[in-house]
């Protein structure tokens, strides 16, 4: 995998403001945005995934142009195949687990009906364990099973990359242990590639081979070989 | 004529009015609340506020200008009546008044169930590859169909009393342009008290059981939203 961004973003109200200029390159299968929240982070996956328009910059993955503020390309998110997996995963409430794993896969005005079954939904929900629970609603679920719902939904659709958006900052710390093992293994399993950010240290320990820090909306340090980088350490950690 | 008939003849003509109004809202009203909701623009507010002015504005003054506006010499009647329609004192006049008068209150309810909607989820919706019309039909509008039913239930109630802007538009015409509150206003008129408290009888019951449904329907139980 492919991946070249540079996203320029001003921010901001009356008094408040924020400049967003990241720019990194990678053909790494696990990339990891580390660094402290409000830092650009999100918005940075935001604009992967073109929920959030640039002022200018270039975003092309795997030789295909997600969008160019000089050749006025902005592929709607809808085109971009890239998933995303939201903090709080971001599940339908009104829809059965089933039904938001098979989201992707209905096309119309209609969602996928209750209790039908849907192979290439089936094949995921029996990949994370899910079974149990596929008549269940979101809001009867525990957060780890809503994250492996939410994964399940977002590789479905076959993305041609995942973006992972602090994904176990919603969960309580013995079960973001076990569910960082998971989606460790998931990613030695799988063949798609992975954006993940996060300000925790072990997750990108976990989960990064190629870890960019990000802070105060710019790119500050990066570590491409799988090692220890000292960006490691929060600037703020020794004046305090 | 019976009892029965003066209960029956303007209760079904109210019903009728009524419904109608209340597919026009549900339609209209939804439809601009889901523009007020997503329209980023300094101009939304005085929108906002024209379309509401139905609900503060007197009953009389609402007709007057549908008289000034529909009226066989208003503005666009001369237009309407080369298209066949005519609206002063017809059943359909009766409609856009009491559609007209209730409208805010599907704009109000719609438009506050639209902007409690979590944008997040839509975004999910997004970038699962689903186009903008199927997340408004399978995303937003279920998220916030409690919140439009309530409105659109209110809507019903509120075109069933409709009064004064229906009968200076429609008229009092009995059988047919005659609904219930009108029919009240004509009985009490004549002494007929008999018929009016029968009518008025009718009119609270069905406006109690509007209001006890449309009770339950908001705010949402807390399982439906996680």
């Amino acid at each position: 995998m492919t991946m070249q961004v540079t996203v320029r973003k001003q921010l901001g109200s009356a008094d408040r403001h924020f400049a967003l200029d990241i720019a990194f390159d990678s053909d790494s299968r696990r990339i990891a945005l580390f660094g402290p929240s409000g830092a650009g982070k999100s918005l940075t996956l935001r604009a992967i995934a073109g929920l959030l328009t640039p002022d200018s910059g270039r975003i092309v993955l795997n030789g295909r142009t997600l969008f160019d503020s000089e050749a006025r390309i902005n592929v709607r998110p809808q085109e971009r195949r890239v998933a995303y997996l939201f903090q709080d995963y971001a599940l339908f409430p009104h829809l059965t687990v089933e039904q938001n794993i098979a989201f992707g896969l209905a096309r119309g005005w209609r969602n996928p009906r209750r209790g039908a079954s849907h192979p290439e939904a089936r094949r995921w929900i029996d990949a994370f364990g899910l079974r149990a629970i596929t008549g269940n609603y979101p809001g009867e679920i525990s957060g780890g099973q809503k994250q492996r719902a939410a994964l399940a939904r977002a590789l479905v659709a076959q993305p041609d990359i995942v973006l992972l958006d602090e994904p176990f900052s919603a969960l309580d710390p013995a079960l973001r242990v076990r569910m960082r093992a998971e989606l460790r293994a998931l990613q030695a399993n799988l063949e798609v590639p992975m954006l993940v950010i996060s300000h925790d240290p072990d997750d990108v320990e976990a989960l990064g081979d190629h870890v960019l820090e990000v802070r105060e909306g710019r790119i500050f340090g990066a570590a491409p070989v799988k090692g220890h980088p000292q960006v490691y350490a929060p600037a703020s950690a020794h004046i305090v | 004529m019976t009892t029965l008939e003066a209960v029956w003849v303007p209760l079904s003509l109210s019903l009728k009015v009524a419904g109608w109004a209340t597919v026009l809202n549900a339609v209209l009203g939804v439809g601009a609340a889901f523009a007020l909701s997503r329209w980023q623009s300094a101009a939304r507010d005085v929108v906002d506020a024209l379309l509401t002015l139905p609900l503060v504005l007197p009953p009389t003054v609402l007709g007057y200008y549908l008289l000034v506006l529909v009226g066989r010499r208003g503005i666009f009647g001369e237009w309407l009546g080369r298209l066949g329609i005519e609206l002063v004192f017809t059943w359909q006049g009766a409609v856009v008044a009491s559609t007209i008068v209730a409208f805010p209150l599907v704009l109000k309810s719609a438009r506050a169930a639209f902007e409690g909607v979590d944008a997040q989820l839509e975004d999910a919706a997004r970038v699962l590859g689903t186009p903008e019309a199927g997340i408004f039909f399978r995303v937003t509008l279920p998220l916030a169909s409690r919140g439009i039913i309530a409105g659109v239930l209110l809507a019903f109630a509120r075109a069933l009393g409709e009064f004064g802007a229906t009968l200076m538009v429609a008229g009092n015409l009995p059988g047919r342009t005659q609904t219930l509150s009108v029919a009240i206003y004509e009985a009490v008129q004549a002494g007929d008290d008999n018929t009016a408290n029968l009518l008025v009888l009718v009119t609270s019951v069905t406006c109690v059981v509007l209001l006890v449904a449309a009770g339950r329907l908001v705010p949402p139980t807390r399982k439906a939203f996680r």
